[in-house]
């Protein structure tokens, strides 16, 4: 068996699929770190899950497009009780998310273990790690299944729902990306330069929304946390500048994607260990330890403590 | 409808017309009436809490006001924005946000390129020619959290300046600034108001009030004082303004 009959089956769609939902994740991520809501991100990844579990139970489809909707559907509704919730008490809007998604993420699970569902391919280990190592392309044969319209056909349908869902998120932030720096910067004169900002910031939300949506299913809400805060954070200690920052974001996170994509594939393989492990999770270690030492050596680092 | 003798629309830059703002049911400032005439150059005074920014922002529409009118040059003011550029509290914004000065500056150019409009050269160069009025073309490249509290200020002063507006609101321009730099932002506010601009600033050093500013609103909730700084920036009205707190707060 050649390198290609083994690689392009099993190892390129997660690979693929993994480096899609990391950009998908990281690019909104850079906006909510700077705006401080990068606990909206740990928020919307939770609550997709009572969304999914919802969706299925209603319709007994376990199609991608039905548990996007689903999850699409909870993320309002988590929108709209976070904001209720700030309003009515005045909380800060922290606690309002952190009781909301907490909440929520626990009637997900208590959905998921009482009802069928957990017997179908929808369980809480999913959920968490995701299923990446299942999302494999039975009909390629090699490298020149890449060339094979029959072949393609079968990808595993989440490949193509997310390159759909990334596409549309960068093009979103790249669109209204002058805007957007305004608010995120200062919000009182943006309003006064006639930028919507209310507008802005749902929208904000709705592409975090769309971005853990699209990538949990098949990274889990662990990598999709992972995803949407620390490529942006390691980037955000490496330079200065907005345009640099957020293509070191989507580098770091595509990196990290891969990499660790194919250190879950191979190297406890290779090292002659009798386990495997996570390739979300591996994803998610390598980007933090991108994070640490961004922070520990980084540029922007030193250039502060030498600041007066 | 308060005044007496209306001013024509036409020279008035900003009338406030009762003008009511609660915060979780507490108003915050009450009833305001204010008139400010084109090409006078106002302070807004009175002590913390007195509701000078909020009265501001609630004027720009930027915090929703429970009741009152407020028009700008005669207009509705949602339909005048264009024409009036805000300066808000330095310390509204993180200063460690991943950006230059020129950034900022240009920032105030966003009524002239929109959504997709290109920074042509003739508008980068009057982002330059704003930050030079200040003072600060040689830091045109500077990230913006290594400048100084009154540096930080002087860009914010540039980037309303690119608005090219005709009614400039500041809140608070000089608070925590060194010496150049109060100097170099009255001489521009000076300058817009020889231009016929105008000019409305939340103030809070007494001191310069007189130099500084032709006309006074003396605010605590409420309107105390509206006119002249030479008729009623007076001990008597400005004790009232601060409920005499400045006075009882020295022995007799």
């Amino acid at each position: 068996m050649t390198f290609g009959a083994e690689f392009v089956p099993l190892t390129l769609p997660p690979l693929v699929i993994a480096v899609l939902a990391a950009l998908a994740c990281a690019a909104p991520g850079n906006f909510l770190l700077l705006r401080g809501q990068s606990m909206l991100g740990d928020a919307m990844s939770h609550v997709v899950l009572p969304g999914i579990v919802t969706a299925f139970l209603l319709t007994g489809s376990a199609a991608q497009p039905v548990m996007l909707a689903g999850a699409l559907a909870a993320a309002a509704v988590s929108s709209a009780l976070i904001e209720g919730i700030r309003r009515a008490t005045g909380a800060d809007p922290g606690a309002a998310m952190g009781v909301t998604f907490t909440a929520m993420f626990a009637l997900g699970v208590l959905l998921l273990e009482t009802s069928g569902a957990g017997a179908v391919h929808l369980d809480v280990e999913h959920a968490l790690y995701g299923n990446l190592e299942g999302l494999i392309w039975i009909d390629a044969t090699g490298w020149a299944s890449l060339a094979d319209p029959a072949a393609l056909a079968t990808l595993p349908p989440e490949l193509p729902a997310l390159a759909i869902a990334t596409a549309a998120i960068l093009g979103a932030l790249a669109l209204f990306w002058r805007p957007l720096t305004i608010a995120t910067f200062d919000e009182g004169f943006a309003n006064s330069a006639g930028i919507p900002t209310r507008w802005i910031s749902a929208g904000v939300t709705g592409l975090t929304a769309l971005a853990a949506v699209a990538a949990f299913s098949a990274v889990g809400s662990i990598l999709t946390i992972a995803m949407l805060i620390c490529p942006p954070a390691t980037a955000r200690l490496l330079t200065d500048s907005l345009p640099r920052q957020m293509a070191l974001s989507l580098a770091i996170a595509a990196l990290s994607a891969a990499l660790g994509t194919v250190i879950a594939g191979y190297l406890p393989l290779a090292l002659g260990l009798g386990f495997s492990v996570s390739a979300s999770g591996s994803i998610a270690v390598l980007s933090g330890i991108f994070l640490g030492l961004a922070a520990t050596i980084g540029p922007r680092r030193r250039r502060l403590a030498a600041a007066p | 409808m308060v005044d007496p003798t209306p001013i024509p629309v036409a020279e008035t830059a900003l009338a406030v017309t009762g003008l009511t703002v609660s915060y979780a049911a507490l108003p915050v400032v009450e009833g305001i009436n204010a008139r400010f005439p084109k090409g006078t150059m106002t302070a807004i005074i009175g002590p913390n809490g007195a509701g000078k920014s909020t009265l501001l922002k609630a004027a720009l529409g930027l915090v929703p006001a429970v009741a009152g009118e407020v028009r700008a040059f005669g207009q509705p003011v949602a339909k005048a924005m264009p024409r009036i550029a805000y300066v808000p509290q330095r310390a509204a914004v993180d200063w460690e946000f991943p950006a230059r000065v020129i950034d900022v500056v240009q920032m105030g150019l966003y009524r002239k390129t929109g959504l997709l409009g290109r920074m042509t050269p003739a508008l980068k160069a009057q982002a330059v020619d704003c930050l030079a009025r200040l003072g600060m073309a040689d830091f045109a490249q500077r990230q913006i959290g290594a400048l100084s509290g009154g540096q930080q200020q002087r860009v914010f002063l540039a980037r309303a300046l690119a608005q090219e507006a005709d009614l400039m609101i500041l809140d608070e321009p000089f608070a925590g600034v060194d010496a150049a730099t109060e100097s170099a932002i009255i001489t521009v506010l000076h300058a817009l108001r020889a231009e016929g601009k105008t000019v409305i600033a939340v103030h809070h050093d007494l001191a310069t009030v007189s130099a500084y500013f032709d006309r006074v609103l003396l605010l605590n909730r409420r309107v105390i004082a509206e006119g002249p700084t030479t008729t009623t920036f007076r001990r008597a009205t400005v004790a009232e303004a601060y409920g005499n707190t400045l006075l009882t707060s020295i022995p007799a």
